[in-house]
């Protein structure tokens, strides 16, 4: 499969139907996931701001799902030379920092009424993810800032790859630190200790949030894509 | 769905933007993704019509 998707020929053919099948089967997944969690019963503890769990738990996953396709991304190209693969990585970037503020901003409108502050800098949790999106966004800045288009991604490859350290800092910044920020409730050794008439929602706008990232991803590389044939066709015409 | 579902009662101010700056993270995405691959697309089109009006053998 990726093999065959390695080839930018097959890929255009590929994407042309997957992204837009991929989106709405996002639509139907986030717009039931989040039907069924507005008509949960409010939790005993965070009453009604409970639901913004619901935006705010997918968001910070396809966040960081986004910085490993990143990563192995810029790997693929950094090490193959593939051009799909460096399309690929520059399509995804803007997406991961989009999802990583997303995560920020619906986490702290959470923090606000349930900790009594918007952000606390002391939380090695709230913190790694901040550094997660300075990532994306000084990834994009240092492809943006180098006029040589592949001196520009190798720079950035080779930060997108020192930046992989920071997803096991996020995921275990709650266990290895005293946070704020709760400790794993889903995807923890002996099950979830999420009530199932949340867990359910979650999950199905989890898997909306990743099927939208994927629908996302696919198109925007077909227009990275279209914008280097495009580059050289220009080049082309100025050279004959 | 309810209205009883959608009352937030005192969070309301916490919610609903929470829920506002996910659609408004969506709608960039979308919209931002869909521009730039039109732009591109119709560009490429335009710079292969002109090169087959320039050279018909291509």
């Amino acid at each position: 499969m990726i093999a065959t998707l390695a080839n930018p020929l097959k890929f255009m053919a590929f994407s042309r139907w997957a992204a837009p099948a991929l989106g709405v089967v996002a639509a139907i997944l986030i717009g039931w996931g989040l039907a069924l969690g507005l008509a949960a019963p409010p939790d005993y503890q965070q009453g009604e701001t409970v639901r913004i769990m619901f935006v705010h738990v997918p968001a910070a996953w396809v966040s960081m799902l986004a910085y490993a396709c990143l990563g192995a991304a810029s790997f693929v190209s950094l090490v193959f030379r593939h051009a799909l693969a460096d399309a690929a990585a520059r399509a995804v970037a803007p997406l991961g920092a989009m999802f990583t503020a997303m995560a920020l901003i619906t986490g702290s409108l959470w923090g606000r009424p349930m900790w009594g502050a918007w952000w606390v800098w002391g939380d090695a949790r709230l913190v790694s993810v901040l550094v997660l999106f300075l990532l994306f966004v000084g990834y994009i800045a240092l492809r943006a800032s180098i006029e040589d288009e592949v001196k520009a991604a190798r720079a950035a490859e080779i930060l997108a790859l020192i930046g992989l350290i920071n997803l096991p800092v996020i995921k275990f910044s709650v266990n290895w630190w005293n946070t704020l920020h709760q400790g794993e409730s889903i995807m923890r050794a002996g099950g979830s200790t999420l009530a199932p008439v949340y867990l359910l929602p979650l999950l199905l706008v989890g898997a909306g949030y990743s099927a939208a990232f994927g629908a996302l991803w696919l198109a925007r590389t077909r227009g990275e894509v279209w914008r280097r044939r495009g580059a050289s066709l220009t080049l082309q015409a100025a050279l004959s | 769905m309810t209205g009883a579902a959608l009352d937030m009662g005192r969070y309301a101010a916490s919610v609903w933007p929470a829920y506002a700056a996910s659609a408004a993270g969506f709608a960039w995405m979308i919209i931002d993704t869909l521009v730039r691959a039109r732009r591109a697309r119709r560009a490429v089109e335009t710079l292969e019509s002109d090169r087959r009006a320039r050279d018909p053998k291509t």
